[in-house]
């Protein structure tokens, strides 16, 4: 089966190396007085956009492809993030504030066991098991239903809206046994290493920059392969592709429980390198605005979504830090500038040019 | 420092009219001494008394004419301060003796029922009367012997007030038996005639909130129902409504400060323009390259949404900004014991049929009502026969719009206003035309109270947030039965 053209493979292959190589080397090896050094606030950042950029390609893949625009991938995004945060919390052990076992807002609320929710989420395996089943069965029970009873186009969307915002208010109450407002943060180690050490946040890097390629791959194979093709058919005249004797639920199930299992990755490797998670991440904002990352990016290409993640965050964080007042302005026009006259997005254009 | 001395002491001459052994145990006593001492003073029912306590909680006593520095902790001075509140009971003006009364049946410390004893005996005004006399029933019931505290507890069950059930709930747990049976005789009497009254207060509080989603969803059953654009720029519209209000409010107080009370009229048909023009503004930039594109509206119209935020907070910063109530809008009518009717709420459950009223009127007896109902059934019939498909789109977006700023208009009087004021309302206006099913008006109406009545009734039972999400979630869940909604148009397409 061929993934890529020999041009594709090259570009993998220097990104694996700048992911692999020369990160690592030039932020620890070469000392912070060089011209070369990196800094920690560039790993972070990049760190951070490419997990973005792996929920993009998981949106891309539901979206792009297969034509169901979701507004709650923000949601699975945060249940991995909270299944990690979960572990991260139980490492902090008896290093909080008040030198309990329980974490610092559970003494706060004057709680004296873990709930149910929290049962054995000291282990490592067991939080990687939240982290991969808590967004893939909520997905599949939602989807189920919903593509079951033909709920499509934008009833989908605005369902899947309300999904996470009911979520987020769910979260938000400190009976819920999350931390409400304030989430879980002041995280100390991971698997025993101290997370906030350089070398520990180079492995996340590197961790994230494998599975960020991991899941291009694993993308691109699933869109070439016949089972991407029915995908596509779909997502262009579902009811003949249902005449031609395809189970579109099915398909559509499939694609979507993926899909957020994908999200739920992510969201557990955010985690640990932005050092927070709280309920305003499952805010439906932040689920729209995966989408314009795939929009920007272009629809329908893989390569695309990790563009347009890319271009649309790295934008977010310099507006944000030099001109405050000007970044809603900016996105705003994006969402209207792209749907207006690049429907195609970054991509498009390029494919254009050549 | 000599002058202050002699303020002191002439404000704390008549105070030796007051009982020297109180005085002593105020500024040496233990806690528990200084408690009883305060009830002592208050069983003289002195005036006096007010100047005493008021200074010992400031923390100084003056026995035999000398100031003594004393300890007041957390417990005296909520003593005190029930104290002093219960010394306005032998005040002069009706007002103060009536908002005494009231704090004391709030619930207050038994020391006081001397006092109020003697403020029964003084009473002539009926309304402070029955209140006294329920506090002092309350009082008895929980000390004394037993004959005094089963009478208190027949005349407590006579009452229709909160406070008593409270106090009688408490009382079915005692542990003579005696008391325990009337306790429970008073109590279901008690509940017997507040059930009906919190019935009305739930059914209002039902229509309250059915009303207001029905403001906030009806623009949006023009623009998304009939006209099938998903704007996600909805609630912004509403922002802009509360927005206007808030301006043509400033206007009035800068320069009609007499006329303050009459700006809703002016705001309302302001708030209606300015959220249509910019409504129409929208759609002709906007909105008509993308019709028959429902997700690119949708993304597009969030990008729209994520600006009009911004301008707002840079015009008029990111706090909330003050609107305030005119005078008919403020305080309410006392439907039911216990049971307050706010007049904004009832002033917006009537601009709701009103505004409601006209879009009928507007939609199936004028012109411009048949040309949208003609454009959204048949797009190419309805340019055939003449009509300027493009205009009634403009003109049915505007519609649709304005009323989202009528729906601002009435928000801002009950709630804040701020930058994100429509992000609040942007889940359930949508909820609210999804649910009444797309394209029904009737749906909508039907949609919004149910709603409106769910919510509330759920509150009640397991509070607000939780009422919240089981909404949203019954809500996802009939959709996935019944995707045409509550009421469907009939058709025999595949494709919705």
């Amino acid at each position: 089966m061929k993934l890529y053209g020999a041009k594709g493979w090259i570009a993998i292959g220097i990104a694996s190396l700048i992911a692999f190589v020369v990160f690592p080397v030039l932020t620890i090896a070469v000392p912070p007085e060089s011209p070369f050094h990196i800094s920690q606030y560039w790993v972070t950042l990049i760190g951070k956009i490419m997990c973005y950029a792996i929920v993009a390609i998981a949106m891309d893949l539901v979206w792009g492809y297969t034509g169901i625009l979701s507004l709650g991938h923000g949601l699975f995004f945060a249940l991995g993030g909270y299944a990690m945060g979960m572990y991260l919390m139980r490492q902090i052990g008896r290093q909080g504030q008040y030198q309990s076992d329980l974490p610092d807002f559970m003494v706060f609320l004057d709680w004296k066991e873990f709930p149910w929710q929290w049962w054995n989420t000291d282990q490592f395996w067991w939080a990687m098991l939240l982290v991969v089943f808590v967004p893939g069965l909520l997905a599949l029970v939602f989807g189920f239903f919903a593509f079951r009873s033909r709920v499509k186009g934008v009833y989908f969307s605005i369902i899947t809206q309300a999904l996470t915002f009911a979520a987020m208010l769910l979260f938000f109450r400190n009976a819920t046994g999350f931390g409400g407002n304030n989430g879980f943060t002041d995280f100390k180690s991971i698997l025993g290493l101290p997370i906030t050490t350089p070398e520990t946040r180079m492995l996340l890097f590197t961790l994230t920059a494998l599975v960020l390629i991991a899941t291009l791959l694993l993308g691109r194979w699933i869109v070439t392969s016949k089972f991407g093709r029915v995908l596509t058919a779909i997502r262009d005249a579902e009811t003949r592709v249902a005449f031609c004797g395809y189970n579109t639920v099915h398909y559509k199930l499939a694609i979507y429980t993926l899909s957020a299992v994908i999200c739920g990755i992510a969201g557990a490797l955010y985690v640990p390198q932005v050092g927070i998670i709280n309920p305003s991440e499952m805010s439906p904002a932040n689920s729209i605005e995966i989408a314009i990352w795939v929009a920007v990016g272009g629809r329908g290409t893989l390569t695309g979504a990790i563009i347009g993640a890319g271009v649309v965050n790295y934008g977010k964080s310099f507006f944000t830090q030099a001109f405050p007042e000007y970044w809603l302005y900016a996105l705003g026009l994006i969402f209207i500038l792209v749907t207006l006259f690049l429907p195609q997005g970054i991509m498009g254009l390029l494919k254009k040019k050549s | 420092m000599r002058n202050l001395l002699f303020v002191l002491l002439l404000a704390a001459a008549p105070a030796f009219a007051i009982d020297k052994a109180a005085l002593a145990k105020l500024a040496e006593g233990d806690n528990d001494e200084k408690i009883q001492a305060i009830a002592a003073l208050l069983a003289e029912g002195d005036p006096e008394a007010a100047a005493v306590l008021a200074k010992f909680a400031e923390g100084e006593v003056v026995v035999d004419g000398k100031p003594v520095e004393v300890v007041v902790n957390n417990r005296v001075r909520v003593a005190v301060a029930d104290a002093l509140a219960a010394l306005g009971l032998l005040a002069p003006e009706r007002a103060t003796r009536l908002a005494a009364a009231k704090a004391l049946a709030g619930g207050a410390d038994a020391l006081m029922l001397p006092l109020v004893k003697k403020a029964l005996d003084k009473e002539s005004d009926p309304e402070i009367k029955s209140l006294l006399e329920l506090v002092a029933s309350s009082m008895q019931m929980k000390g004394g012997d037993k004959a005094t505290r089963i009478a208190a507890i027949e005349r407590l069950g006579t009452s229709n007030s909160p406070n008593s059930r409270t106090l009688l709930a408490e009382a079915v747990a005692d542990a003579d038996e005696d008391i325990r049976i009337a306790a429970q005789k008073s109590l279901r009497e008690v509940q017997g005639k507040l059930a009906w009254g919190e019935r009305a207060g739930l059914l209002f509080a039902g229509v309250s909130l059915g009303s207001i989603l029905l403001l906030a969803a009806l623009g949006l059953a023009i623009t998304y129902g009939l006209m099938g654009v998903i704007n996600m720029a909805h609630g912004e519209l509403i922002m802009i409504g509360a927005y206007t209000t808030y301006v043509i409010q400033d206007f009035f107080k800068m320069t009609f400060p007499k006329a303050f009370d009459w700006y809703l009229l002016a705001a309302i048909p302001a708030s209606f323009v300015v959220a249509g023009l910019v409504g129409m503004m929208l759609e002709r930039v906007v909105i008509r390259w993308l019709y028959g594109r429902p997700l690119e509206t949708l993304l597009a119209t969030w990008g729209i949404s994520l600006m009009l935020i911004q301008s707002v907070r840079t015009i008029f910063g990111a706090a909330n900004v003050q609107v305030e109530n005119p005078a008919f809008m403020s305080g309410g009518i006392q439907a039911f014991a216990g049971v307050v009717l706010p007049w904004s709420r009832i002033w917006i459950i009537a601009f709701a049929a009103l505004v409601l009223f006209l879009m009928y009127f507007l939609l199936t007896k004028t012109r411009l009502g048949l040309f949208v109902r003609g454009v959204t059934q048949n797009r190419e019939m309805a340019a055939c026969v003449g009509v300027h498909t493009g205009r009634v789109d403009m003109w049915a977006f505007g519609l649709g719009s304005g009323i989202a700023g009528l729906a601002g208009c009435a928000l801002s009087q009950i709630g804040n206003v701020g930058p994100d004021l429509g992000q609040g309302y942007i889940v359930d206006s949508f909820m609210v035309v999804v649910f009444g099913g797309v394209g029904q008006l009737a749906g909508t109406v039907y949609a919004a109270l149910t709603l409106g009545f769910a919510n509330k009734f759920l509150e009640s039972v397991s509070g607000a947030v939780i009422a919240k999400i089981v909404v949203l979630v019954f809500i996802i869940f009939f959709i996935q039965r019944r995707p045409q909604g509550l009421f469907a148009v009939k058709g025999r397409t595949v494709e919705a």
